[in-house]
Formats: structure tokens, sequence, C-alpha cells
């Protein structure tokens, strides 16, 4: 039972580790995953604890394993997962292998990347010119226009000078982004003054830019413009709006061999470009297959080196000294791991583990398998637990479903969410691989298990509740039988079955189904509800009042079982354990069959006007014939009950305050003689001694550091708190009654209003109708009442929990125990 | 017919099989987790039964149906409806 009941035992350890034998160590304890490491350099600056150059170079490695996966990514190559074996931290020499060949891959992928840009832009040239070529055949094919393309100065023939006294056009030829077309045109015109003629022809495909790799579309154009100042110009706009000029020839002939061979270039850059290509993805393939080991063993080193700079070097720099919280039970193995680690170097010093005493508060650990870790991280999301105080998630395995299900009752939603939780949990090896489900995914399927128990409870309360999709079953013969006869039937539009003479015998499990069927079946069911929450309440509550006394004797406060507990239990006890009480004793002794008229239904006083009658010590006058109390001796013991409960008010009020007053006075009794002297120093200044004595020569207690009027004010916060609490808790849990009503209309309103109506449809489109209303009905019975309705029951169970039931003895005020593990870093980085 | 309190003696045997009896053959690490979920599970789920059963043990009122209902129900739940003298005394 020590399992879950409460925290751990933690103890804090030092460590003493030589040097060479740290790195294995620290390596062999994150794959135990047993322990916490406490910074002993927290006033070291990050940049200058000793293990600096070591993160450094794990950054290093992470960078280019970043840069390789983008490669790969980027290719679509898909990485292997690895589930099984987990690689081990590299020790050194496998260190020095592994930046080896990362450092290898990096630089050739770099190249690859930088040969393929520069092949592609050359390949964009090639391409381009061979559209200008192509294009530009109708603009010169009428007549030979002289060469006098600015870029050629091979044929030195033609003086530029004569060309141009001649009057001949000179052309430049180039190609153009499409958008920037029309400015070019216009830039051109304005700088020639309308003396350039531009032709352009679009190209219909889109040609990819080397960096990017997008498409880009393109024009081809011939700018042809007479002088050289003009060509100057016509160039510099050019280059102004990232024109590609190139060379064309003018004549026919020459146009054709310059095609034939651009083209045949183009093909052999074509060849070059996929070979490299090939390469780069073979490349890829075969880093693929180590890169995701690679990943997790520089991420482990990068956490060994994190944690190696939380150690404290020794002066003598012998050995490095290391503080950490491990659970007790577990010392055991971290002092394996240690021997490990320092066997695998080879060290003949071992290392060892010195347990230290401490005052500090140790971390809360709660040793959880996959069952109850859902409920304990319900209990945490409110605080985590004080060190070894009694732990709520034990019980709340159990009673969250229930208290989910009494507000669920269904037998069919209840199917619905078992079925969904039973195929979470049979499939839980194969679902949990999927890493990038989304957030909501996540939650569902780590709460699998409490899912799987609210939706067993939800069948077992809807099976009594006899609610089926706000259908009733009939199993074991309904036991309200009609005793009017033909002409009494016929004749009255509803008739009422009276209890006296119509009910025999009692449904043996569950609401007998002919309530399904009544009209006034809301009226007997709140009766039903209100009294089972209330019961149900006020047991919820004793049991976490009682927790308190688990707590008080684990940390050996005797007294505040006296002072705290006890009339805390007898308030709860004798206001509302007894209207618990009086509604059990109603229902045994008001029945139709009664032979005294004040035992027939009739003369049913309700429980809560005589609770509030008691409260308040007032009477109301019974009906005619029926007596005002359900037994002889009430008016008497109600009003015990009243003045115990008034007196237990004052006893929470002022116990615990008088007797930490009356237990300082007497330890600090036998050193007055210290306090005297400062008294005397104080009776100068003209305060009272006593009263300051008594604080300052206070014990190693936490409570005698407080000043008495705290104490006073917190127990008074306490009482009204506790007081008030049990008021406004019990008629809290009175939503246990009002959302399983409104799951109950809902579900009916459903059927009558949705299903009714396919299931009423005459005729040949009947079927039809039937199947479409059919599948409304299904939708908005997932959608509404099990999503909507469950998530609401979910959020109210978490509240009653949190609220009602762990207000009454629950601290919460713990620190949650993180160990150094492997496997937490590298879920962790996976989720991000 | 059974005696009326039969159907409430067996179903407590029942929940108090599984609350009392069975706790004692849990086995394996998790013992006392185990054990506290049977014993809780017995608990609630009978007081659940309890509740619901006392309630309908000394009914105040009974239920009201439309004369189409009683008629269906006498059909199906063989209790056909006779002509003689109301019982309502």
């Amino acid at each position: 039972m020590g399992d879950m009941f409460r925290s751990e035992q933690m103890a804090l350890c030092q460590m003493f580790i030589q040097p060479e034998a740290a790195y294995t160590s620290v390596s062999e304890l994150g794959e135990t995953g047993c322990v916490q490491f406490r910074d002993l350099n927290c006033n070291v600056n990050i940049f200058q604890r000793k293990f600096v150059t070591e993160v450094r170079r794990c950054d290093e490695l992470e960078r280019k394993i970043r840069y390789i996966e983008t490669e790969i990514k980027k290719d679509g190559i898909t990485l292997p997962d690895i589930q099984d074996n987990i690689p081990r931290a590299p020790n050194p020499r496998e260190i020095i292998d592994l930046e080896a060949h990362l450092e290898k891959t990096e630089s050739e992928m770099i190249e690859l990347a930088q040969n393929e840009v520069n092949m592609k832009s050359n390949y964009l040239e090639l391409t381009e010119l061979r559209k200008v070529l192509e294009n530009t055949q109708g603009f010169f094919s009428d007549q030979e226009v002289l060469n006098l393309d600015s870029s050629n100065r091979g044929a030195g023939v033609v003086d530029e000078a004569t060309a141009q006294h001649r009057g001949r056009l000179g052309f430049v030829a180039g190609v153009i982004n499409r958008e920037r077309v029309f400015g070019f045109e216009r830039m051109l015109w304005r700088i020639s003054r309308g003396n350039v003629f531009l032709k352009r022809s679009d190209l219909d495909a889109p040609l990819n830019d080397p960096a990017t790799g997008h498409p880009i579309y393109k024009t081809v154009f011939v700018a042809f413009f007479q002088g050289e100042q003009l060509k100057n110009r016509i160039k510099k706009v050019c280059t102004g709006f990232h024109a590609s000029l190139y060379p064309c020839p003018s004549s026919h002939n020459e146009r054709e061999e310059m095609v034939k061979n651009v083209r045949t270039r183009l093909e052999d850059l074509n060849l070059v470009l996929s070979q490299t290509e090939d390469h780069r993805s073979r490349v890829l393939a075969t880093v693929s297959k180590n890169l995701p080991s690679w990943s997790i063993m520089v991420k482990k080193m990068k956490a060994i080196y994190h944690t190696l700079n939380l150690f404290n070097m020794d002066v003598t720099k012998k050995c490095l000294i290391g503080e950490c919280w491990v659970p007790t039970k577990d010392l055991h193995i971290v002092q394996k791991a240690l021997s490990d680690g320092s066997a695998a170097v080879g060290s003949t010093i071992p290392s060892f583990l010195n347990v230290i005493d401490t005052n500090e508060q140790p971390p809360t650990f709660n040793r959880t398998n996959k069952f109850t870790r859902g409920f304990q991280n319900l209990i945490d999301a409110y605080g985590v637990a004080s060190y070894r105080e009694c732990n709520p998630a034990l019980y709340t395995c159990i009673t969250f479903p229930f208290l989910f299900a009494v507000m669920f009752g269904d037998l069919g939603h209840g199917i619905i969410l078992l079925l969904f939780g039973a195929w979470m949990v049979l499939s839980e090896q194969k679902l949990a691989r999927i890493k990038n489900g989304g957030e909501i995914w996540n939650i569902f399927f780590g709460g699998r298990y409490i899912i799987l128990l609210m939706g067993m409870f939800s069948c077992y309360t809807g099976f009594i509740y006899n609610d089926v999709f706000s259908k009733s079953m009939n199993l074991f013969g309904s036991n309200w039988v009609n005793n009017y006869n033909t002409t009494t039937v016929l004749s009255n539009k509803h008739l009422q079955f009276p209890p006296k003479t119509s009910a025999q015998g009692i449904y043996p499990i569950g609401l007998d189904p002919v309530w399904q069927l009544a009209e006034n079946k809301i009226i007997f069911l709140n009766s039903f509800k209100m009294k089972l929450s209330i019961i149900i309440g006020v047991l919820h509550m004793v049991f976490g009042v009682c927790m308190s006394v688990c707590n008080f004797v684990h940390f050996k406060k005797f007294s505040s079982i006296f002072l705290e507990f006890v009339p805390q239990i007898l308030f709860l006890l004798l206001l509302f354990g007894y209207m618990v009480f009086m509604m059990f004793f109603k229902w045994f002794k008001y029945s139709a069959t009664a032979e005294l008229q004040d035992e027939t239904p009739g003369c049913a006083p309700s429980v809560l006007i005589m609770f509030i009658n008691m409260m308040l010590f007032k009477n109301t006058p019974p009906l005619k014939g029926c007596e005002e109390y359900m037994f002889g001796a009430q008016a008497g013991l109600q009003k015990t009950f009243v003045i115990i409960g008034l007196i237990c008010v004052p006893w929470m009020l002022l116990g615990k305050p008088l007797y930490i007053k009356f237990t300082r006075g007497r330890r600090v009794s036998h050193v007055n003689h210290n306090g005297e002297l400062t008294g005397n120093m104080e009776l100068a200044e003209g305060e009272t001694p006593l009263p300051t004595g008594n604080e300052q020569s206070g014990g190693a207690h936490g409570h005698d550091e407080e000043p008495m009027g705290e104490i006073y004010i917190h127990q008074a916060i306490h009482t009204i708190e506790y007081v008030l609490s049990t008021i406004s808790h019990t008629a809290s849990y009175l939503r246990l009654w009002a959302l399983s009503l409104a799951h109950a209309q809902l579900s009916e309103v459903l059927w009558n209003m949705v299903l009714s109506l396919g299931l009423q449809a005459t005729g040949y489109a009947g079927p039809p109708m039937l199947a479409v209303i059919f599948g409304a009905w299904c939708l908005f019975t997932l959608a509404i009442l099990v999503m909507m309705e469950g998530l609401s029951a979910f959020l109210h169970t978490l509240r009653l929990h949190w609220v009602e039931f762990m207000s009454k003895f629950y601290e919460g005020l713990g620190y949650p125990f993180q160990p150094f593990s492997f496997k937490t870093i590298i879920d962790g980085e996976e989720e991000e | 017919m059974v005696e009326a309190y039969v159907p409430p003696v067996i179903i407590t045997a029942i929940w108090a099989f599984i609350g009392i009896i069975c706790p004692f053959f849990a086995r394996g690490p998790n013992r006392g987790v185990t054990q506290c979920c049977i014993m809780l599970t017995a608990v609630t789920c009978w007081l659940f039964w309890l509740c619901c059963y006392l309630t309908q043990m000394n009914p105040l009122i009974g239920p009201k149906l439309s004369s189409n209902e009683i008629m269906i129900m006498a059909r199906e739940w063989g209790n056909p409806i006779k002509d003689t003298m109301d019982v309502t005394v």
C-alpha cells in the first residue's frame, strides 16, 4: 500500500566522481533516470562553467545535423524511426568519428549545393540564349541587318562609325522578366525620346530561377537603335532592369550554327546536372540511415555536459562533487550506475555516494505506471503534493470515473465511450508511435485509461438509471401494474397509478422501466437524484476530512487531531451526516401501505425543511393527522446536535492558536534569563519585554517565527472557510443531479425530435428518410451528448475533486521531482 | 415468486465479495493500488445501487401514464386490463 498512498521518501546525496569517469558515470545515470541534480554553480555565469567548450562542440554537431536533415527533407527522403535500440551516449572515440563524419558530409553537401547553383545559372543562361535565338527568328528573317550587335567585336570589317553614318540600325537582344517589360519599354522610350524600337515576344514556358527554384515567366526582346550614345544608354537601362543581354548574330546561318551549339551544350549540362543530383541523393540516402541515431547520441552528449556543468570541482582538483535528490528506494540503482561508469573507463578509484541530512523540502515523487499516470496528472495540475503528504490520486482512480458516471449515466453513450477507450488502450503500442497527431489527440491518448474507466462506470450507472439513449429496458419485469378497468382507461386521457395498489414489489437492479414512459418522471427522479447527490457528497467530504488524520499522524502533529480534525468531523457529521440519516430514515418510514396515517405519503415531511428548521430552532405546524417529527427523540436530538455543532466553531477558531501560545510560553520559560537582558534594553525604549522575548528566543519550529496575531488570523480564515464550505460544498454536489438531468433530457429530446420522425415515416420515402435521419441522430449524439456532455461532466468532476474534496486536507505546496533522464529529454525534444 | 428480501441480499453479497474477498487475490507490483481500486469500486457501486433500491422501496407517488401507454403496457408486459371494479383502495 505504500506505492501511491504518499509520495516517496527522498534522500539528498553527494556524489564524488573522478574526472575521467565523470562522463560515463553521468551517462549511466541518465540512462536510469533516477536522480535530480542540483545546481552547485548558481553564481557562475553560463559561459564561465567548466564544460562550456564541450557544450559548444555539441551545438556545432547539432547544427550540422539540422542542416543535413533539412537537405534530406528537401529531397523527400524519410528518416527511419528508431523505436527499439536507442543508442547510448558516445564515448570519446565515437565522438571524434562522429565529428569527422558530420564534417565530411556537411562540406560535401555545401559543395554540391554550390555546384548545383552554378550549373543551374549556366543552364538558365544557355536556355535564355537559345530562346533569344529562336524567337528573334521572326525579327530578322525579312532583311539582312548588318550585325551591329554591341557585344560582337570579332568582325572588325565594318567600322561602327561608318555604319551609323549610313543610318543602319543596331540592336541588342536579351531576356527580361515579364513583370518588368512595360516599365522597361517606357524607360527606353523616355531615354531615347522615342528613337528606340522594341520588339518582344513572350516565352510560354517559365524558367527556373537557379537560386530559389521558382518558375519565372520571361520575355525575349530586341531593341533597335541608332547611334553609339543610345547604345550605352540602352545597356545601362538593361542593367537597371536586370535584363540579361545575349549576343545574337544577325545572319541566318550564323544563328543556326549558334543554336546547334547551344543545344549540344544544353544537353551536356543537363547530363551533368542529373548526375550531380544522383550523387547528392546517394550521399543523402547513406547518411539518412545513421542520422537519427547520431542525432540522439549528440542530444545525450549535450545533456551530459550540461549536467556536468552543475557539478563542483573540488579544490584539490581530485574529483567532481555533485548534489542530487534520489528516491531512497533507488539508491542501489544509483550505486550500480556509478560503479558501471567507473568500470567502463577502467578507473581504479571508485566513485561514491554519500547521503546527507537536510532540512530542505525534498521534491515530490510519485511512482506511477501507465494506468495511474493520467490520474496523477489530474491531481498535479491543481498543485503538486507537499513532500510525503497523502496522495489523493490513489482514490481519484475510482472516484473520478464514478462521479463522472453519475452525471453521464446512459448505457448507450457509456458503451460508445467504453469502445473508444478500449480501442485506444488495446492498440496503445501502435498509437504511441504517432508523433505529430496534434495537441488534442495527445490529450485524449494520454487519458485513455481515464476514458476507459469512465466508460465502464457510465455503463453501470446507465444500467441503474435504466437509460439507453433515453429508452428503458425491462429485464426483470415491471413492478407497476394497472388496476383500472377498461372504461376508466379508455375514458381518461391520463391516469396516475397510486403506489398503494399498483406497486407490487421493487425492481431489483435499477429504476423501474415504467418511469421512462411516465409524464411525472422528473418529479420522481429529482427526489431520487438529489438525495443521491447529497449522500455521495457528504460521504466524499467526510472521506476528505478523514484523510487529514493520516497527514497529522505522519507529520506528528498529534495535537491537530484533537484541535482541528475532531471539531471539523463533528460539525460535518452532526449536521450534514444527520441530514443523510434523515434521508435514509424517510425512505424506510413513509410508505403508501402503512397503517398509521402519519406514515402515509401525504404526511412525509420535506428533509430540507426539517434541516432548515433544525438550524434555526424553528417549528412548522404539520398537516392534520401528521406528526412534525419522524421519530420520538428527534426534537431533542436535533437541538443537541446543533448545540454541539455551534460549540465546534470556537473550538476550531481558538483551539490551535491557544495551544501554540501555551506551548511557546512553556518552551521559552527556561531561557528567560537571556530574554531579560534584551528585555531590559527594550524597557528603556518603553516597550514591553515579554512578547518580543517570546518571538526572539523561539525554537527552530516554523510557527515560532510567526507572530501570534498572524496565527489567530490564519485560524479564523480557516475556520470561516471550513464552516461556510460545509454548506456550499454540500450544495455544490447537487451538480451531480443537475448534469444527469440535463443529459437525460437532451437524450430524450434528440430521440423524440430527430429519430422518431424517421421511425414514424411511412410510404416509400420512409427508408431513405430514416437512413438520413439516423445519420443526423448519430452525429448529434456523438457531438452533443458524448463530446460536449462528456467534456462538461469531466470538468465538473474535476472541480468536485479539486475544490470540494481536496480542500479538506490537501496542501499542495511541493515541487515535482524532475530526474535527469535521457528518455524524457529525447521525448520532450521530439514533441517540439 | 421469490421473497422480497432476496434480490437485495444477493446483490449486497456480490458487492461484498468483490469488495472484501477479492482484494486478497491481488498480486503484482501494484498490489496496493489494485486493492484500493477494487474496494472503492465495490463501495461506490453498491452505494449507488442501494440508493436506487431504497428510493423505490416505498414510493410516495406513482407514474402518470397516458391511456395509450397503459394499453401497450397491458399487452406487452402481460397485465391485461380487466373489466372489474377499479382497485383504488
